[in-house]
C-alpha cells in the first residue's frame, strides 16, 4: 500500500471509531431533489445500506472531521484529558470519501461532526465549507448532517443550514445538573440556544418557501438531538419528560438515546466492562415511538407512581396492564386512537382494521390473517359483544401468559430500529 | 378444468386473463409456459400474447383500482411465486364483479394476499436500492451485480436513475441474466445483455478492468464498516435478521 493510501485508512478508521457513539443514523426526511443531472437525491425514505454487528443501521458516512478537543467531556472518548491517537481530515479528504462512497451506493450522504478545535467558529466554518464544496462544486444532492458546534456564532449555522439536510446540538445528557459535573466547559443555555434559533430558521424558511418557490431549502429535515443514557442517575421519567419538552419547544425531528458505552477514567461514570443499558434504551425508543405515533401523552407511561419502565414487557403492553378498565376494545366499533392502544396492533395492522371492517365484520381468523400478535391482542380484543375473552383479565395473569411464549422477541431485540408493539 | 398457459411476461398473464373472460370460463388456472405440469382432468389451452387484448383488461382494472393497487398488481407478478397469477385472477375476477372499489376488504383472502405479497416485493425492492454495490470497472462505468430473490430489477430502476444521473451504469441480475443499463450522456436505460462465459465468473463484464482507484475504496468502506462497530453492542442476530446471509455474495463489507 502506498503512505498515502495507508495514512487516510489510518485517519478513517480513529474517525470513524469516534464518530460511532453518536447514535443518529437517519437519512429521510430530506426534500433535495436531483434536478441539476447532478450525483445523488435525498428525496426518499431514507435507506440503510448496511448494518453493523451490533445492528444498528448504517446510512451515513458518519465520521468526524478531527478528534482533537479542547474540552473535557467525561464522557466523551476525545476529551482533552484522554490520552488516545488523534487525526484530523483535510477538507478534500472527506469531500473525495463522501463522493467515491456514494457513486459506490455505499451510503446515503454524510455525518459530519468535529471535536473543537481552536474554538467553536473555527471548527464550525470547517464543516460547512466542506458542505459547500459538496453542494456547489460537486452538484451532490445526497444527505449531508451537520453537527452544530455549541457556541458557533448565527450567520455560519444560517449556512449551514442553507447546504444541510439536517443539523443537530446533542443535549447530551438529561438534566443540566449532570451536564454541569460530567461536562464543565458546557452549559444547557449554549445548548439551547442554537436549537431555537434552529427551529425558528426551519420554520421560516418553511413558510416562505410555500409562498415563494425559489426559496432555497434550509434544513429540511429538521432538527435532531442526542441523550447519553446511562451514564448519570437520571430516572426514565426524567429522561423522557425532557425529551417531550425538545420535541414540543424546538420541534425537534427526532431524539436519540445512546446507551453509555465505558470508556473508562473516570470513576463518576460506569467502569470498563459494564454492559450499556441496551434493554433500557430500546424502551426508551419505544415510549418515543408510542409519543410519536401512537398518540400516548408522556405523563401515560411514566410519572411519579411509576417513574421507570418495565424492562420485561414493553411500554405500551405496560401501560394496557395498568388500565385493563379501557379493554376490551371491540374491533368492530372501537375509533383508530383506541385500536392503535391494543398491545399487538401496530399501525398498519390499526390502518387495515379500520379499512377492512367498512366491509363487514372481521372475526378473529381475518384478524390473525391481517398480521396482529394474536397472543397479545387476544386479551384486549373482542370481535363482537358475545366474544368471550381468551383467558382471565388480571394483569399479573396476562403478564405472566404473554412473557411466558418466548423470550427471545421481548428480550433479544434492542435495536432502536424496531419497535415490538 | 382449463389451464391456460402464457409466456412468463405480464401482457402474456393478462392476455390470459382476458381469454378466461371471453370463453366464460369458470375454473380457469393459469400457468406459464415452463412450470407446466400435465394435470389428469385438466384441459390446456396455450394463450397468445396480445397486447390489445391485454390492455382492454388492464384499462379496465385501472379504472377500478386505485394507482397503488394496480402498480401493487404487478409487484406481485414480479414475485414469481407459483400460483400467484391465480391469486391475481381471483383479484380481477373479484374487482370486476364489485360495483364499488374492494380493494381494502382485507377481509377477502385474494385482496390480502395481493397487499401482503406486494409487501414482500416492496421490502426486497427497498433491500436492493440498499444493497446494490457498484464497482468502478473504468471509463466512469458503475457496474453492480444482484441475484434478488423476486424480480425487482425493473422496480429500482427510477429510484437509480434519479440517483445516478451522471454516471453511466449497470445493474445485472445475475439469477434472471438480464440487466439494466443507463447511459448519462443520453439519459437512457436499456436492457443489457452479457457475455459471461469468457470469464467464468458473474462477478464483472469480461474483458474490462478495474479502476485503479475501485480497491482502494472497497478496502476503505470494509475498514469504515469494522471501524463504526461497537463490539460491545454485539448482537448478530438483529444484524442477521437486516442482513441476511444470501444478500452477503454482493456485499463488499460482508465478502
Ligand atoms: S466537546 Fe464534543 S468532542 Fe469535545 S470532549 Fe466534549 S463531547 Fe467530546
Amino acid at each position: 500500500m502506498k503512505t498515502s493510501e495507508s495514512r487516510i485508512h489510518e485517519k478513517l478508521g480513529i474517525l470513524a471509531d469516534a464518530a460511532k457513539y453518536d447514535v443518529s443514523c437517519a437519512s429521510s426526511g430530506s426534500k433535495r431533489k436531483n434536478d441539476n443531472k447532478g450525483l445523488g437525491d435525498s428525496t426518499g425514505m431514507g435507506i440503510c445500506h448496511s448494518y453493523t454487528e451490533d445492528g444498528r443501521c448504517v446510512s451515513l458516512l458518519k465520521i468526524l472531521l478531527t478528534n482533537y478537543c479542547i474540552f473535557d467531556c467525561a464522557y466523551c472518548v476525545s476529551r482533552k484529558s484522554n490520552d488516545i491517537k488523534r487525526a484530523a481530515f483535510t477538507i478534500e479528504e472527506v469531500v473525495e470519501l463522501t463522493i467515491n462512497f456514494y457513486r459506490r451506493n455505499y451510503i446515503e450522504g454524510l455525518f459530519l461532526s468535529s471535536g473543537i478545535f481552536k474554538n467553536a467558529d473555527f471548527t464550525m466554518e470547517r464543516l460547512v465549507t466542506i458542505a459547500r464544496k459538496l453542494r456547489t462544486e460537486h452538484h451532490f444532492n445526497g444527505y449531508i448532517h451537520l453537527k452544530t458546534i455549541p457556541g458557533a456564532s448565527e450567520a455560519l449555522m444560517k449556512e449551514a443550514g442553507l447546504y444541510a439536510d439536517r443539523l443537530s446540538v446533542n443535549i447530551e445528557l438529561p438534566t443540566e445538573a449532570s451536564l454541569k459535573t460530567l461536562a464543565p466547559d458546557k452549559n444547557y443555555e449554549e445548548i439551547f440556544t442554537p436549537m431555537s434559533y434552529l427551529s425558528e430558521a426551519i420554520t421560516e424558511y418553511k413558510a416562505e418557501k410555500a409562498l415563494i418557490k425559489s426559496t432555497p431549502l434550509f434544513a429540511p429535515a429538521g432538527q435532531s438531538t442526542q441523550m447519553v443514557i446511562g451514564a448519570t442517575p437520571e430516572s426514565d421519567k426524567d429522561i423522557m419528560f425532557q425529551a417531550n419538552t425538545l420535541y414540543q419547544q424546538f420541534s425537534m425531528k427526532r431524539v436519540y438515546y445512546s446507551g453509555y458505552i465505558p470508556i473508562g477514567g473516570d470513576e463518576r461514570l460506569p467502569g470498563i466492562g459494564t454492559p450499556p443499558p441496551l434493554i433500557r434504551e430500546h424502551r426508551l425508543y419505544q415510549t418515543d415511538w408510542l409519543m410519536r405515533f401512537y398518540g400516548f401523552k408522556v405523563n401515560e407511561i411514566v410519572s411519579d407512581e411509576h417513574p421507570n419502565l418495565d424492562v420485561d414487557v414493553d411500554p405500551k403492553l405496560s401501560w394496557a396492564l395498568r388500565n385493563l378498565q379501557e379493554f376490551p376494545v371491540d374491533i368492530n366499533t372501537a375509533d383508530y386512537a383506541m385500536i392503535l392502544r391494543v398491545p399487538g396492533i401496530g399501525v398498519g395492522s390499526a390502518q387495515k382494521i379500520i379499512a377492512a371492517r367498512k366491509f363487514g365484520k372481521l372475526d378473529w381468523h381475518q384478524l390473525k390473517k391481517i398480521g396482529v400478535a394474536m397472543n397479545r391482542v387476544k386479551h384486549f380484543v373482542v370481535c363482537s359483544k358475545q366474544d368471550v375473552l381468551f383467558g382471565d383479565l388480571t394483569p399479573g395473569a396476562i403478564r405472566h401468559h404473554i412473557l411466558s411464549l418466548g423470550k427471545s422477541k421481548y428480550t433479544a431485540s434492542y435495536s432502536p430500529q424496531l419497535s415490538l408493539f | 378444468m382449463t389451464q391456460f398457459i402464457y409466456d412468463g411476461t405480464y401482457t402474456g398473464l393478462f392476455s390470459a386473463i382476458f381469454e378466461v373472460y371471453e370463453r366464460r370460463c369458470e375454473d380457469a388456472t393459469i400457468i406459464k409456459g415452463q412450470n407446466l405440469q400435465a394435470l389428469v382432468f385438466s384441459e390446456n389451452m396455450e394463450v397468445c400474447t396480445d397486447p390489445a387484448k391485454a390492455e382492454r383488461v388492464l384499462k379496465g382494472l385501472r379504472k377500478k383500482v386505485s394507482p397503488e393497487c394496480f402498480a401493487n398488481i404487478y409487484s406481485c407478478y414480479l414475485s414469481e411465486i407459483r400460483g400467484m397469477e391465480n391469486t391475481i385472477l381471483k383479484f380481477v375476477q373479484y374487482v370486476f364483479a364489485s360495483r364499488k372499489n374492494i380493494e381494502d376488504n382485507y377481509g377477502n383472502a385474494a385482496v390480502l394476499d395481493i397487499a401482503q405479497t406486494a409487501r414482500k416485493v416492496g421490502r426486497e425492492k427497498h433491500r436492493f436500492e440498499a444493497f446494490v454495490r457498484f464497482e468502478n470497472i473504468g471509463d466512469r462505468l458503475f457496474y453492480a451485480p444482484i441475484d434478488p430473490d423476486y424480480n425487482i430489477l425493473p422496480l429500482i430502476v427510477p429510484h437509480f436513475r434519479r440517483r445516478y444521473a451522471d454516471q453511466d451504469w449497470i445493474i445485472y441480475d445475475t439469477k434472471r441474466k438480464y440487466g439494466v443499463h443507463y447511459d448519462q450522456a443520453t439519459e437512457q436505460v436499456h436492457e443489457a445483455v452479457i457475455d459471461f462465459t469468457a470469464s467464468g465468473t458473474d462477478l464483472a463484464p469480461t474483458g474490462i478492468s478495474f479502476d485503479p482507484d475501485e480497491t482502494l475504496y472497497q478496502e476503505l468502506w470494509k475498514n469504515y464498516f469494522k471501524s463504526t462497530n461497537i463490539p460491545m453492542r454485539r448482537n448478530m442476530k438483529l444484524h442477521l435478521q437486516h442482513v441476511p446471509k444470501r444478500y452477503w455474495k454482493y456485499l463488499v463489507e460482508k465478502k
